[in-house]
Parts: structure tokens; sequence; C-alpha cells
């Protein structure tokens, strides 16, 4: 079979979204990807890998091959004999499958939540109470003099941030290395940190207290202390100063300030701090969200229902009251009776007391891969990889869609997530939904 | 037996990125998130080797996971463990009203445990699922 080559093919691994990537395939394989980070290149070299081949429902304890509608007629009537299903993942895969995830979540009356409750969901807090000055990532890397990594590796997380967008990429303005300068705070000198030309080890749950100090010396205003969070008041003193003096500053920030002590306080410590900062210079931010269509799972769900994630449909209506309405509470709880997971694995990576419940109930896994979760599951259903298998839109971490597109085709019988979801929703339909 | 303190975090590696894709119940997906990678001032302090296995225990659970010797270090008292179904053994399901655990700045005591065993992913689903 003739090999084929596709150019400016996106990857679906992290949300930088890098959309330079050449693949060499036939049909059916991937030959080499080239422009990849090690990930991207580890993703494409193993599609094959550790994937669903057929549809499975779960009889006298053990999954078993069925047919395509036989599981999916299974996975409706869970969901539709459920008081309060979850509807949950949604960060990997198209806006156009999480359309259809809400279409569903409304149909049965569902809690659907996407994994931006257990990443940046502090985040859109932070956001909802201070807002944020923000730009693209083209425009980082064309203007930004001065990049802060705060609380992020990007030298693992999305490798080639640095490369595309900062420090090592060649703007218009801004050509090389020299003309930029890097902080990074983190608790370790991570491999992005020895990069910087400063690097702040702030103490572990000291953001706060840090980012607060930094506003202080913004607004040249006394420190009364010799050191926060493990930060000499001299350096901190410093940092502001390059703050001000900077033509264009970008911050990116992780979940070192979403998942520490604080919280969705430290998002908006960090957001304010940006906020001051635009009173004396250009500063922007924009956090390192992780999933490649993470952003997009806020976007959609906030067109269709007014809120980002955690958003409970069972009374008709949206409400929105993370706590109460996102996915691990709503489970620890032991509220939750069924769950539709796509493409995501809570099983594995959700605390300990919240998998003893969620073991417990009926599991529909729409997943390409094995994992613990499609294992515990009571159906399971095969589907594509996006951006490799099938095409669909996504949201990169500055809010810029893009189209991830196929490049061979999925193994035999192996559906996209859209065409699986409307198939269940079809099916839930057919059976009288309970809304 | 010796033990110390320390604050764990949980974060993306590249490894355990790269892994990952290989499939979670490969060989190299469980070798790169069964780790917990400290300081080499904590692990003299420990008296551990490099590669020694250790228990890591918070308020809420407790793993065994092979000691290695940072190579993004100096982090004096705090301990990274890879993202993955090892590491959430560690975390607790309250949120604080956010959604969100805390997955990143918990108390742990770190103890050598040289004669205990790695679980598997299945056998931590199971401990999960008790």
């Amino acid at each position: 079979m003739s090999k084929k080559i596709s150019e400016s093919v996106v990857c679906t691994f992290c949300a930088s979204g890098c959309d330079d990537l050449e693949i060499t395939h036939n049909r059916r394989t991937v030959d080499s990807a080239r422009n990849g980070c090690a990930i991207s290149l580890s993703r494409f070299a193993s599609i094959r890998e550790s994937r669903i081949l057929k549809p499975l429902i779960r009889t006298r304890g053990n999954l078993r091959a069925t047919t395509f509608a036989k599981a999916i007629d299974r996975a409706a009537r869970v969901l539709n004999n459920s008081k309060y299903p979850l509807l949950y993942g949604w960060s990997q895969t198209s806006c156009e499958a999480i359309s259809k995830g809400i279409e569903l979540a409304e149909l049965v009356g569902g809690l659907i939540d996407n994994t931006t409750t257990s990443c940046h969901g502090p985040t859109i807090l932070g956001l909802q109470d201070v807002g944020e000055a923000t730009c693209t990532l083209g425009e980082v890397r064309h203007s930004a003099d001065l990049i802060i990594y705060w609380g992020c590796n990007p030298i693992h997380s999305h490798p080639h941030h640095t490369t595309r967008f900062t420090v090592f990429s060649k703007g218009r303005f801004r050509k090389t290395r020299k003309d930029r300068k890097l902080v990074v705070v983190d608790v370790r000198r991570t491999d992005t940190a020895k990069l910087a030309d400063k690097f702040i080890q702030v103490q572990p749950n000291g953001d706060y207290e840090l980012l607060t100090a930094l506003r202080t010396a913004i607004r040249g205003e006394e420190i009364e202390q010799d050191s926060i969070a493990g930060v000499p008041v001299d350096t901190i003193e410093e940092t502001a100063d390059m703050m001000v003096d900077c033509e264009f500053g970008a911050l990116f920030f992780g979940l070192g300030l979403t998942m520490t002590a604080g919280k969705h306080r430290n998002t908006e410590a960090a957001l304010a701090l940006v906020r001051d900062l635009n009173y004396v210079t250009k500063f922007v931010v924009i956090p390192m969200r992780g999933w490649f269509n993470v952003t997009g799972a806020n976007e959609v769900t906030t067109w269709q229902t007014g809120y980002p994630y955690a958003v409970d449909l069972t009374q008709g209506y949206p409400r929105f009251n993370p706590g109460d309405t996102s996915a691990i509470d709503a489970i620890a709880r032991g509220e939750v009776d069924a769950a539709l997971v796509v493409a995501s694995d809570p099983v594995s990576h959700f605390p300990g007391a919240a998998v003893k419940h969620l073991v417990e109930i009926p599991i529909v896994t729409v997943e390409p891969k094995w994992t613990p979760t499609s294992e515990a599951s009571e159906v399971v259903i095969p589907s594509a990889i996006l951006g490799i298998e099938a095409s669909g839109t996504i949201y990169r971490i500055d809010g810029v869609p893009l189209e991830a597109r196929k490049v061979v085709d999925p193994p035999a019988g192996v559906r996209p997530d859209v065409e699986i979801l409307d198939a269940i929703i079809n099916r839930v339909k057919k059976l009288g939904a309970r809304r | 037996m010796s033990r110390i303190e320390v604050t764990v975090i949980s974060g993306r590696s590249l490894s355990q990125a790269r892994s990952r894709e290989r499939g979670k119940f490969s060989d190299e997906y469980s070798r790169s998130v069964t780790v917990c990678e400290l300081d080499p001032d904590d692990m003299k302090e420990l008296g551990a080797a490099d590669g020694q296995n250790v228990r890591i225990t918070t308020s809420f659970g407790q793993v065994v996971l092979k000691a290695t010797i940072s190579r993004q270090a100096p982090h004096r008292g705090v301990a990274f463990v890879p993202y993955g179904a090892w590491a959430s053994m560690l975390f607790s399901t309250s949120t604080q009203a956010s959604g969100m655990p805390t997955m990143k700045g918990l108390k742990a005591t770190i103890e050598t445990a040289p004669d205990a065993k790695i679980a598997t992913l299945r056998e931590i689903t199971r401990m999960k699922a008790k």
C-alpha cells in the first residue's frame, strides 16, 4: 500500500495544540511522525497498543464481547435506570462529542462534569471572580519579553511550549532567547527552572503569600518581613521590578496553584497580580491547561448550559456549585448511581474513597484503550482516537479552535465518540427518556 | 527502619506521559509512576539507597513506591510522585467545597520498606475498592 504524508497535523496530547506534525502513514498504520515532542511521538507510535477492539458487556461477572447495538442498548438502559447518573471525562474528545454528551445529560437528567474538576477547576473559579487579561499564544511568541512559569513544568508536561510559543521560539519582535527573560516559580528546581534567568523556590503551599507579597511590591509598598514563603524579600522586590519594567509579560501557571492549599484563592491572587501589572505595563495570563481539549470542554459546556463544568441537570435546568455538583464530591457522598465515562480514567486518578463507590455502580466506558476504569465497567464501547483516527474540533489553551484531523482508519468496527454518543442518545429516546 | 517527614506533591513527568500512551497496563507505565523522587539529602537522612522501596503514608492512605534520587533537586522536604493510581492512594476526597481534591502539598511520612512489594495496577484498584 502506498505511503502518504500528512502535514500540519494537530497533536492531541496536551493543550498546547502543536499543529506542525508531519505524519507518514498508510490507510491503517502510522509509519513515522516528525516535529512532535517525545510524548507526541510515543502517542503516534503506540496507536495500536492496548486497544479495546470489541464492544463488551459484563455477563456473570466477566466482560464479554458483544455487538455494537447490544452494547448501546445496555448503555442506554444503565443511564435510563439511574436516578443520578454522572457523565464524566470529555477533555480528550472533540467539541462535537462534548456537545452530544450535554444533550445526553439533559435527556437522562444527569450530572455532567469534565476533568477540569480535578485540574484547573480552581482556575475557572478564580476567573469568574477576577477575570483575566489574556491573549493568544501567537501574541506571546511575537511580543513577550518576560515569561513566567509558576507551578508548572512545561519541559515535562507541555514539551514544545517553550520552543513554539515562549523563550525559544522565533517571534516577529522577540527572535531569540536573548530577547526574553524567563522566571520560574516552583517548589522544586525542575527541568524548566534550570532554563530560567531567575528561579524562585517557594515553600510548598506558600504560593498565595508569595503572590500577595509580589502585589505589595508592585504597588511600591514595603514588605515588613525578611522573607515570604521561603523567598527573601530582596528577591521578591527584584522580581517585581522585572515585571514592572518589562514591555510585555506573560504569566503561565499550572496545577502548583490549583492543587495546593488555597486552590481558587491562589488562582485569584495570580489573576489579580496580572490585573495590577496592567496599570503599569502590558501583562497577560494563560493557565497551562492539561489535556488537549479540556478548554473545549469548558467552552462547549458553557455555550450549552451557561456553566463550564460540574453542571447538574437533574432538575431540568443547569445548576453549578463546585463542591456539591462536582464529580468527586458527588461520588464520595455516594449519590451517583451510574456513570458514563468518556475518554478518561477516574478509577486510576480519583482518590481511593471515591473509587470505592465508583466501582460499585454500573459504569459505561467509551474509551480507545484498556484502563482500570474500562476493566471495572458494565459496558465498554471502544472508540477511535481523536486527531489520529477521527476528526473534530479542539480548543488550545489560549482558546484558539483547531481542527484535529483523522490520519488513519481506526481498527475495524471502532467508531468515533460522536457516533457512539449519538447512538446512545437515539436509544435512550427510543426507550423513553426519563425527561 | 528510618523515617522522614515530607510534603508530597504529585505531577506530570515526561516518562509518565510517554508510557501512558503505551497503555496503563504496560510495564513501562508501571515503572514510570511507581517512583518517589527525593532530594539527595533527604535520601541520605532516610538512609535509603537509590531504587529502594519505601512506604509513603498520609492521613488518607499509604502506598509502597521505589525511592529515587531526584534529578530536579534541590527540593529538601518535598517528595514528588508522578500522577497515577499509586499517587492517588495518598489523597483525600475532601475538596473543601471547591471540587478539587488536594493532590499537591500534603504532609506525609516516608519510611524505608525494603521487604514491601510495589502493588500492581490491578492490586491498587482492588485496594481502592475495599
